[in-house]
């Protein structure tokens, strides 16, 4: 476990330290996490792996500060952050963590671009907005122009294919420049061809600007392209092999 | 810095697409919309209604009134004038006493007597046009201007002076004054003349009455002249010069009809005529006629003397109340007929003094000062409004309770509000999920159906002020369209006595109602916006 100390200088990007979470439903307790210990350095890129109801995608949200643990620590860049003011919470959500889900979770209401542009209309007020506004935009166009969707900027997410509204939300959770990417099964919803697209996207990212990954998945094939395999079991971490994530950093 | 603002430009954009995209809940605008145009019409109309009620309440009545309790008055109104003067001169622009006795009125109508209860009310006619709108009310437009007891040379206005349309809804008095007058005595003389030819079985003529009457005017009508001539004089001011002015015929000697008048009096017009369906005013008697009248004497017990009367001009205020109870008279003539005047010291009594404050006193204020220097048990001291309290409260209550159940109909429209909008936040459960994951806090969500409330209530609102302004503009020409559809009155003249459906526009008003719309449309989406903000992000995120 040498591997997983952490070096006096850089703290890990993200780390987890016993953190227990249990589900009541009626009378029976579900216990879901069950002291689970988790480190992603910076730069690193994990893929979390386990069965149905294993506590994967719950230690994701638990990371992404969307559930709070019923016990143990979260800690971000050196920081803790499970036991912040709401408020707070609220805001690291919408400045340093980027998520992306299974089904997409774009607004439907609003366009591709207007999509991408969500949280920053969420961060600023109209003011702000309207002195920030061109800068974030062109940042937006060259996002979703990255993933080939330059054509599509005022698409509803109806008129646009699976890859294409994945790669929508993917933009979404970078535009706010986030310390960390949390992707919940990004490819669970998309054929072969367009997952293997999505998970390149991710690797890149990784690779190119450093950004740190945290993937959900069920696939060992696409857990595979990841820096390192952390598998929980029965709520608590199975494996966690993190040797490649150490030479991507 | 960004983490100190406040975000809610998503709030903007999410209100305005769900605005745009939520056609259900523009269905709850639509009834906003109506509750705030019915509220704006009626109040309206209603304080149109009560505006113009006060207007001829306080037109007819003065502003105050200083009677006293009983029947027989009280002596010398001179002093009484320069007392009120004393106390409360400031403040009082004019006084004019009157004398005021229930009465029988009784005229013929084709040799039928009818006889009316009436209130008979003498008044100075050069004062009593300074204390309330009395002038304004006459049929005779030289009378509007200075009124005087004698019968007038025709001229009588055969339209309403007081509408704004043109039409002739009065035909009957075109010949109204002393045309009629010398028609009528010549008609009465031939009828008398025939019934004579009759019976000496002597059948003369085969002519019509009519045209015998028209020979004979027409032969007399230099006469004409100079009768005009010596009404004229009345408005040199010389009125009591005129033969005619409240002048009975010298005792002993047979009175002349054609050439003289009975002591003038101007009764009610309701007393006088009816309207019919098509708004043309059916009269019994002219001005011109005579009639007689029964009042009680000033003495203990009163003894109830008749006299005879000319009517000159007709009395109409537009209230019912008032236009078929009222009768003018020349205040002398009332006095001495009634025996008021103290036949050792020549002062007379009266019942009451009118009195009109200027335009900025303090209408209370007059009143109490008043009623500090004269004892209660001897005079009634009261103001327009205090006399007409139990009508002017009733309009005020009915506008009240109207108003309460039409902000029902809002209130109504806020619980169709709150029902779609729980609808709208479980079928954007997962959207709401959505913002918390990309940081939007409980209070910004919360906001976002507030915000939308608030729109729907601006919607709403600004829709039916204007609805509701266009109608109140309009509403006498959707009358006609509505009357023209139906084929029924909607607004019928011979009961309101107005030819228009008045209408004020109150800003104030409308601010509350607006106002209350928009409170309404927004609380009404407070508990939706309470609930989706509760809503846990994970839980909400797993909606289908």
């Amino acid at each position: 476990m040498s591997d997983l100390e952490i070096p006096s200088k850089t703290p890990p990007m993200l780390e987890t330290r016993q953190v227990c979470k249990q589900y009541q439903s009626g009378t029976t307790t579900l216990e879901v996490l069950r002291g689970v210990d988790f480190t992603l350095k910076e730069g690193g890129f994990l893929a979390v792996v386990g069965q149905s109801g294993s506590g994967k995608s719950t230690l994701l949200h638990v990371m992404g500060l969307l559930d709070a643990p019923d016990s143990g620590e979260v800690w971000i860049n050196g920081r803790r952050i499970d036991n912040l003011p709401v408020r707070e919470k609220d805001r690291l959500r919408n400045s340093s963590i980027g998520m992306v889900f299974q089904a997409y979770h774009l607004l439907p209401e609003l366009t591709a671009l207007e999509n991408v542009l969500a949280p920053l209309l969420i961060r600023y007020g109209i003011f702000d907005w309207f002195t920030q506004r061109r800068a974030a935009q062109e940042k937006a166009k060259a996002l979703l122009d990255r993933f080939g969707l330059s054509d599509r900027l005022h698409h509803r997410p109806r008129q646009l294919s699976g890859g294409e509204m994945q790669r929508v939300a993917i933009a979404r959770a970078l535009i706010t420049d986030p310390q960390v990417l949390l992707a919940d099964e990004p490819t669970g919803n998309l054929d072969e061809e367009s997952g293997a697209g999505i998970i390149e996207a991710l690797a890149e990212l990784n690779r190119d600007k450093g950004l740190s990954i945290v993937l959900v998945t069920h696939d060992a094939d696409i857990a595979s392209q990841a820096g390192g395999i952390v598998r929980l079991a029965a709520g608590t971490v199975d494996i966690m092999n993190s040797g490649a994530a150490d030479s991507a950093a | 810095m960004a983490d100190n603002s406040i975000g809610d430009m998503y709030k903007l954009l999410l209100c305005w697409r769900y605005l745009r995209t939520r056609w259900i809940a523009l269905a709850s605008v639509i009834s906003v919309t109506l509750g705030v145009a019915t509220m704006i019409v009626v109040n309206s109309v209603m304080a149109g209604f009560s505006h113009e009620m006060q207007t001829r309440i306080h037109g007819i009545l003065s502003d105050i009134v200083f009677e006293s309790h009983s029947l027989s008055g009280f002596q010398d109104p001179q002093w009484h004038i320069e007392e009120i003067e004393r106390a409360a001169g400031d403040q009082i622009a004019g006084m004019t006493p009157t004398v005021a006795v229930p009465a029988m009125l009784s005229f013929q109508v084709r040799g039928q007597w009818v006889t009316r209860q009436v209130m008979f009310i003498g008044i100075d006619p050069r004062t009593h046009a300074q204390v309330s709108d009395f002038g304004q009310y006459l049929q005779h437009p030289t009378n509007r201007e200075q009124l005087s007891f004698s019968l007038r040379e025709g001229g009588y206005d055969t339209t309403d002076s007081q509408s704004p349309t043109e039409t002739p809804t009065r035909p009957a008095l075109e010949h109204a004054g002393w045309p009629h007058r010398r028609m009528r005595v010549e008609r009465e003389r031939l009828w008398k003349e025939r019934l004579e030819t009759k019976k000496s079985a002597e059948n003369t003529t085969t002519r019509s009455v009519d045209q015998q009457v028209h020979d004979v005017l027409a032969a007399t009508s230099p006469k004409d002249d100079s009768a005009e001539t010596s009404s004229d004089v009345t408005e040199d001011g010389e009125s009591r010069k005129n033969p005619f002015q409240t002048a009975r015929p010298a005792q002993g000697r047979a009175m002349d009809p054609a050439k003289e008048q009975f002591t003038g009096i101007v009764p009610g017009i309701g007393l006088a005529s009816f309207r019919n369906r098509q708004g043309v005013d059916q009269f019994l008697t002219l001005p011109g006629d005579d009639v007689k009248i029964t009042f009680p004497t000033a003495g203990t017990p009163p003894k109830a003397v008749s006299d005879n009367f000319t009517i000159v001009d007709f009395y109409e205020s537009k209230m019912s109340e008032y236009d078929s109870n009222f009768v003018f008279v020349p205040i002398d003539a009332l006095q001495r007929m009634r025996g008021m005047i103290d036949p050792q010291t020549g002062i007379p009594s009266v019942n009451s003094i009118q009195i009109r404050l200027k335009p900025d006193a303090k209408l209370n204020e007059v009143r109490d000062r008043l009623r500090e220097v004269f004892p209660s048990d001897l005079y009634a001291i009261a103001t327009w409004r205090d006399k007409q309290g139990p009508l002017l409260s009733a309009v005020d209550m009915e506008m009240a309770v109207l108003n309460i159940l039409l902000f029902l109909i809002i209130a109504v429209a806020g619980f169709g509000i709150l029902a779609i909008f729980f609808m709208i936040v479980v079928e954007k459960t997962r959207d709401i999920g959505i913002l918390k994951a990309l940081g939007a806090t409980s209070s910004g969500i919360a906001g976002i159906f507030l915000g939308y409330g608030l729109f729907l209530g601006l919607l709403g609102a600004g829709a039916g002020l204007v609805l509701g302004l266009s109608i109140t503009y309009n509403i006498n020409q959707i009358r006609l369209v509505v009357e023209w559809c139906t084929g029924s009155r909607v607004f019928d003249p011979s009961i309101y006595y107005f030819f228009q459906i008045p209408t004020i526009i109150d800003p104030v008003t409308i601010g509350w109602i607006i106002i209350g719309a928009i409170v309404i449309a927004t609380g009404s989406s407070v508990l939706p916006a309470v609930r989706a903000a509760r809503l846990h992000a994970v839980e909400a995120l797993r909606h289908e």
